[in-house]
C-alpha cells in the first residue's frame, strides 16, 4: 500500500480540493483526513458514518481545593506556569503529571478533557477517516497519529493499495504526524509572495524526513511573476512541478457549492487534474485508473 | 491591550489583517507591537520588511542519562507522560523530539543520574519598521521561527509573548487552526478577531475557532475576508449566534494581486485605513464592557 500525503505550507491553497479531485481519479483509495484542526475534506466527499468513537489523548490537572495546604510544591515544579493561585490553567497545563506526583496532600488529580471523536466513514470513492478534536484539546499531533493509524489498519485489511491524506498547513507537530513514512507528499502551493516562502519551508521539512516531493501550482495566474520564480526555485532543489492550474471559476465555485471538483469541473480544469493525477500515479509506481487516464 | 488574531482555516486572510491593523493604527501616532506568533510559517515581515536588531535562539531543556549512575530503575520511564524515555537493554533512552521538557525526570530521579541539556528548537527576532506611507510612528517587530524537523510550536510562542509592551496596542497574528500554538497566541488576550471567508470551510472552521475563544472567555469579532454579496450565508449565521461582523472586505482581484506582491491595502488603497481605524474603535469599547485589563 502506497501512501500520498497532500500538503500545502500555508492554508487556503487548495490542498482539499486537489485532495479531493486525486481521490475522485483513483476511483478506489483509503482516506485520511489529517487536518484535525481544520478538517474539510468530509465536507466535500460527504462519508456516510460507519463507526466513530471518543479519543482521550491529553490529560490536565485539577486542584480539590479542599485538600490543597497552599504549599506552593507543584506550582513551583511546574514549567508551563499552569497553576496560578492554587488553580490550573487547563489550557496551559501539559498533562506531564509532575504536580499531582509531587503535592504531598494529595491533592491534584488528572482529568481528561471532553473526548475528541474519530470518524471512519464511506465515500463513493472508498473508505475514510477524520476526527473532530475536543474544544481545548491541544495534543492534534497524537491525534493526526490515531487517525493515520486507522487509515492504515484498514487500509491494509482491506486491501487498498492507495492512500491519500490530507495534511494540515503549517510545519510543526500535526504536519510531521501526517508526513512521516509516507511514499510522496503533493505540495499544493499558490504564487504569492507569502505562498512560495511557506512552499520552501514546507519542502524543507518534508526533505528531512525523506519524503519526495512534487509540486502543484494552483491559481498559477494570480501572480505569472511568483510563479515563475516558484519554478525556477523547484528547478533548482530537483522538485518537479506537475501541474499548473490557473485560476478556474469553476473549481471556487465547486467549493462554495461543497462539490468535489470533477463533479463540477469540465474542460480545462477537468484535463489538467486527470493529468496531475497521472503524474502522481506515476511517480508513487501505481497505475493510473481508468477514471484518471486522458480521454 | 492585546488583539490576537485567529482563523480556524488557513489562508483566511490573518496575516492581511493583522499587519493592515498595526499600519492603520501606527499610522496614527500610536505605539503598535505586531508579534508573528505563526512559528511555523511567519509571514508578517514579507509585508513589513523589518529591519531585525535582534535574534535569539529558543531552546528546551531535555534530559540525558548518565549511564554510570542511572540504576535503571524506571522511576523516568514510568513517570514521563509523553513516552520521551524508554528503557531499552541495559540504559534508558532518550527521544527528544517527543520531550515537553517538563523536568519531571530529572526532579524524581532517586541517583541524580539525569542531568537537563538545552537543545535549540527555533528562534526569535525582533526589529523596527519604519514609519509607512502615512507618517505616524514606526512599529515594533518581532516574530518566531521554528526550526525545520521540530515539532514543537508552542514554547516559541511562549517566548514571543514576553515581548508584549505594556501600553503599547500589541497584535498577536496566529497561525492557522485551533491547536496548541493558537490556543497558546490568543489565551490572555483582551480581545480576539476571528478572520474566516464565506465559504461552508470557512463555516465549519470558524465554529471550532469560536468555541476555542468562547472557552477561553476572550471578547471578539469576526473579520469576513474575500467578501461576496450575501455573505454567503456568514452574516446571518453571525447575527443568529450573536457574534458581531466587524469588517468585511470584498472579494476583488485587485485585492488577491496586492497580497501576492506583499504590498499592502491600508497603504495602496486609501480608504481601507479609516475602515481598519473603525474596526478598532469598535473593539476598544467591546474590551472596556468585557472587564478586560487594560
Amino acid at each position: 500500500m502506497k501512501q500520498l500525503v497532500v500538503l500545502s505550507g500555508k492554508g487556503g491553497t487548495g490542498k482539499t480540493t486537489v485532495a479531493a479531485a486525486l481521490v475522485e481519479l483513483a476511483g478506489r483509495a483509503m482516506i485520511a483526513d489529517c487536518d484535525v484542526e481544520a478538517p474539510n475534506l468530509h465536507l466535500l466527499l460527504k462519508p456516510e458514518i460507519t463507526k466513530s468513537y471518543t479519543l482521550n489523548v491529553s490529560r490536565k490537572a485539577s486542584i480539590d481545593p479542599e485538600r490543597c495546604t497552599r504549599c506552593g510544591d507543584c506550582v513551583e515544579a511546574c514549567r508551563f506556569e499552569a497553576i496560578r493561585e492554587f488553580r490550573v490553567e487547563r489550557h496551559a497545563c501539559e498533562g506531564c503529571v509532575l504536580c499531582a506526583r509531587l503535592c504531598p496532600a494529595g491533592a491534584i488529580s488528572m482529568e481528561e478533557p471532553e473526548g475528541t471523536e474519530v470518524f471512519m466513514g464511506e465515500t463513493p470513492y472508498g473508505e475514510m477517516v477524520w476526527a473532530r478534536l475536543a474544544v481545548g484539546e491541544e495534543a492534534s499531533g497524537k491525534v493526526v497519529s490515531r487517525v493515520r493509524m486507522e487509515a492504515q489498519a484498514a487500509a491494509v485489511e482491506k486491501g487498498y493499495q492507495l492512500l491519500v491524506i490530507d495534511g494540515s498547513p503549517g510545519i510543526g507537530c500535526p504536519v510531521i504526524a501526517s508526513v512521516t513514512g509516507a511514499d510522496l507528499a503533493l505540495m499544493v502551493a499558490e504564487p504569492t509572495l507569502s505562498g512560495r516562502h511557506d512552499l520552501l519551508r514546507a519542502l524543507e521539512t518534508a526533505a528531512f524526513f525523506r519524503i519526495p516531493s512534487l509540486v502543484c501550482l494552483n491559481k498559477c495566474d494570480i501572480n505569472v511573476e511568483e510563479a515563475e520564480r516558484i519554478k525556477e526555485e523547484c528547478a533548482s532543489l530537483g522538485v518537479e512541478v506537475v501541474a499548473e492550474i490557473p485560476y478556474l471559476e469553476e473549481l471556487a465555485e465547486a467549493a462554495r457549492l461543497c462539490m468535489t471538483p470533477l463533479e463540477v469541473a469540465e474542460g480545462e480544469a477537468a484535463r489538467l487534474l486527470r493529468r496531475l493525477h497521472e503524474k502522481v500515479m506515476e511517480r508513487i509506481g501505481l497505475p493510473a485508473s481508468q477514471k484518471g487516464t486522458l480521454h | 491591550m492585546v488583539i490576537a488574531v485567529a482563523s480556524g482555516k488557513g489562508g483566511t486572510g490573518k496575516t492581511l489583517v493583522a499587519v493592515n491593523l498595526a499600519l492603520a493604527l501606527a499610522g496614527e501616532g500610536l505605539e503598535v507591537r505586531l508579534i508573528d506568533c505563526d512559528v511555523e510559517e511567519p509571514n508578517d515581515h514579507l509585508f513589513l520588511q523589518p529591519e531585525i536588531r535582534s535574534s535569539e535562539r529558543v531552546e528546551l531543556t531535555v534530559p540525558r542519562i548518565d549511564p554510570d549512575k542511572c540504576d535503571l530503575c524506571r522511576i523516568c520511564v514510568d513517570f514521563c507522560a509523553y513516552n520521551a524515555l524508554a528503557l531499552a537493554g541495559d540504559r534508558i533512552m532518550v527521544f527528544d523530539e517527543l520531550c515537553h521538557a517538563c523536568g519531571g525526570c530529572s526532579l524524581l530521579c532517586p541517583r541524580e543520574a539525569v542531568r537537563e541539556e538545552p537543545v535549540p528548537i527555533g528562534r526569535v527576532e525582533c526589529g523596527l519598521v519604519k514609519a509607512g506611507k502615512y507618517g505616524g510612528a514606526d512599529i515594533s517587530f518581532c516574530h518566531g521561527i521554528l526550526d525545520i524537523g521540530e515539532p514543537k510550536a508552542t514554547p516559541i510562542v511562549r517566548r514571543l509573548k514576553e515581548r508584549i509592551g505594556e501600553g503599547a496596542v500589541n497584535i498577536l497574528d496566529g497561525g492557522p487552526g485551533s491547536g496548541c500554538p493558537v490556543m497558546e497566541t490568543v489565551r490572555g488576550a483582551d480581545y480576539c478577531l476571528l478572520v474566516t471567508e464565506p465559504t461552508q470551510f470557512g463555516l465549519h472552521d470558524l465554529r471550532m475557532a469560536l468555541e476555542m475563544v468562547r472557552e477561553l472567555d476572550i471578547p471578539h469579532g469576526v473579520v469576513i475576508n474575500k467578501y461576496i454579496l450575501g455573505g454567503g450565508g456568514l452574516d446571518t449565521w453571525c447575527a443568529e449566534n450573536g457574534v458581531p461582523v466587524l469588517l468585511r472586505i470584498a472579494y476583488k482581484r485587485e485585492y488577491a494581486s496586492l497580497y501576492s506582491r506583499g504590498l499592502n491595502l491600508v497603504e495602496e488603497v486609501p480608504e481601507w485605513r479609516e475602515r481598519f481605524l473603525r474596526m478598532f474603535r469598535k473593539i476598544v469599547p467591546n474590551k472596556v464592557e468585557g472587564g478586560a485589563r487594560a
